[in-house]
């Protein structure tokens, strides 16, 4: 029988061949989808990212960890997609205008997708008017802006302003974050969240769905 | 190239040249074209400030890092015009070490490869050393096998090479954001070929007094230590360092004792950042 437990180590570690294996001989003894997300994948991932804001884990081993739950999700969706089983949410994400910086962003985006989330990725220098499209061609719940420059930072008002205008800030929440953005300034250019690292934004994406 | 006293390098040139107008968009690496006479004049400054090596406007000036925002045939006369402008702030008076920074891209991402990384390097490390720069920097490095790969291309080019990361992470801020240690960068990039090893950016100076005493420990070559001047704040929409000079000259004698050959500034240190810790190393030495 699957192991569960050996999933649930193998995407701690990165193990992304293990992760595979044991995926496919669960799929193989009829293992309900659901029960290795909930009971394996997703206390990997948490545990990952707990590991990352600890600092006991380092980019490296969450990216592996986050390589090895998106592999083995790669092989469950199809089946969850046969049952009409919706992501956690669809995201939109991008690094802000002028800012050219994407190794952060491209963390949350990855961690976001080993958290079960659809994610679209914009890319960095990513002017308002495309976040715009963006929300109105994917109809995301959430739109997460990144800026590692101080200097950047303010276009994430001008973005949310620029939602405002367009007449959609109402139908997603805003999540920002990256080196110099604070809580603080988070809740002045009216986000309606701000993480910390990769794996918090993971845990503030979930609860600012949830409310 | 270590020598019994510490040598003073220079402070930053992105948020001085943002101080001359530089706008947040831009890719500071082009002003060596649009506005050299600006960028001399931060060159200038840090020369008369007493910067024995002074950098050069080139840290984002290869294809990866400035992807999409200047061709390879643009960034090859960037490079020269780089060297170019600090060797004539210089004037005899400094030598001229050209800044080579990370590709922006992780390896372990896919997004691109060894060989990518490579080309880029050696492309722009060939322009430099032909331009006619006295060494090559790299620095601002996270990844261990992109700081080796960079430096091995600048060594190619028999120009003496500064190799430098961020140690910013963990519990003790004693890693890279890849997890590095000080001892595994001084072992690896040594190996790679550099000649003087060293720590830039981080979390300001107080924090890189531990990082260089293990440099030191871990390294025969000489050390090259360039701290910001803390982390950057926005107040009322200006960028604001809130290390003062005196502040950050402070921690030299420290340094100093840490085992520090070089002696410099990163963002948010200024000319008056160069001068103060001149000061401080004339005063250890006296």
């Amino acid at each position: 029988m699957a192991d569960l437990n050996k999933l649930y180590q193998a995407i701690l570690t990165g193990d992304q061949k293990t992760a595979v294996a044991v995926t496919e001989e669960a799929l193989a003894e009829k293992i309900d989808p659901q029960v290795l997300i909930n009971q394996a994948m997703i206390p990997a991932m948490n545990e990952a990212g707990a590991k990352f804001e600890c600092e006991e884990y380092f980019v490296p081993e969450l990216l592996l960890a986050a390589r090895a739950m998106k592999a083995s999700l790669a092989l469950l969706r199809p089946l969850l997609a046969e049952r009409g089983a919706e992501p956690v949410g669809r995201v939109v994400i991008g690094t802000v205008k002028g800012d050219l910086h994407d190794i952060g962003k491209n963390l949350v985006a990855s961690m976001l997708e080993g958290g079960g989330f659809e994610v679209h990725d914009l890319g960095a220098d990513v002017p308002a008017e495309k976040f715009v499209a963006a929300v109105r061609e994917k109809n995301p719940h959430l739109v997460c802006m990144s800026a590692l420059l101080t200097v950047t930072m303010p276009a994430m008002r001008t973005t949310i302003q620029a939602l405002k205008e367009a007449g959609v800030r109402d139908q997603v929440k805003v999540m920002v974050g990256g080196a110099p953005v604070t809580p603080d300034y988070a809740r002045e250019i009216g986000a309606d969240g701000y993480a910390d690292n990769a794996s918090s934004a993971v845990k503030k994406a979930r609860e600012l769905l949830a409310a | 190239m270590a020598s019994g006293r510490t040598i003073l390098t220079d402070g930053a040139w992105g948020t001085e040249l943002q101080a001359l107008g530089l706008g947040p968009d831009e890719l500071p690496d082009l002003w060596n074209l649009s506005h050299p006479e600006r960028v001399e004049q931060v060159a200038r400054a840090y020369v008369e400030a007493g910067s024995e090596i002074i950098l050069t406007n080139t840290f984002r000036a290869n294809r990866l890092a400035a992807a999409g925002r200047a061709s390879e045939a643009e960034l090859a006369e960037v490079n020269r015009a780089g060297v170019a402008i600090s060797r004539r702030a210089a004037a005899g008076r400094a030598r001229v070490f050209a800044s080579i920074g990370p590709s922006g891209k992780l390896l372990m991402e896919g997004a691109i490869t060894a060989d990518d990384l490579r080309a880029a390097f050696a492309e722009q490390a060939e322009v430099l050393a032909a331009a006619g720069a006295d060494g090559l920097v790299i620095e601002t490095m996270s990844d261990l096998t992109e700081a080796s790969i960079a430096v091995a291309a600048a060594k190619a080019t028999g120009l003496p090479v500064v190799a430098c990361m961020v140690f910013d992470s963990g519990k003790n801020r004693d890693r890279t954001m890849m997890g590095v240690t000080p001892e595994q960068a001084a072992a690896a990039l040594a190996e790679a070929g550099a000649d003087v090893i060293g720590a830039n950016c981080g979390n300001g100076i107080a924090g890189y007094v531990p990082v260089c005493a293990r440099l030191r420990a871990a390294t025969h070559l000489p050390v090259w230590i360039k701290p910001n001047a803390g982390l950057p704040e926005l107040e009322g929409g200006r960028v604001v360092y809130r290390t003062a000079p005196e502040e950050f000259a402070r921690w030299v004698p420290d340094l100093v004792r840490a085992g520090a050959n070089y002696i410099g500034g990163c963002c948010g240190t200024t000319p008056a950042f160069i001068r103060a810790v001149r000061a401080a190393l004339e005063e250890a030495c006296a």
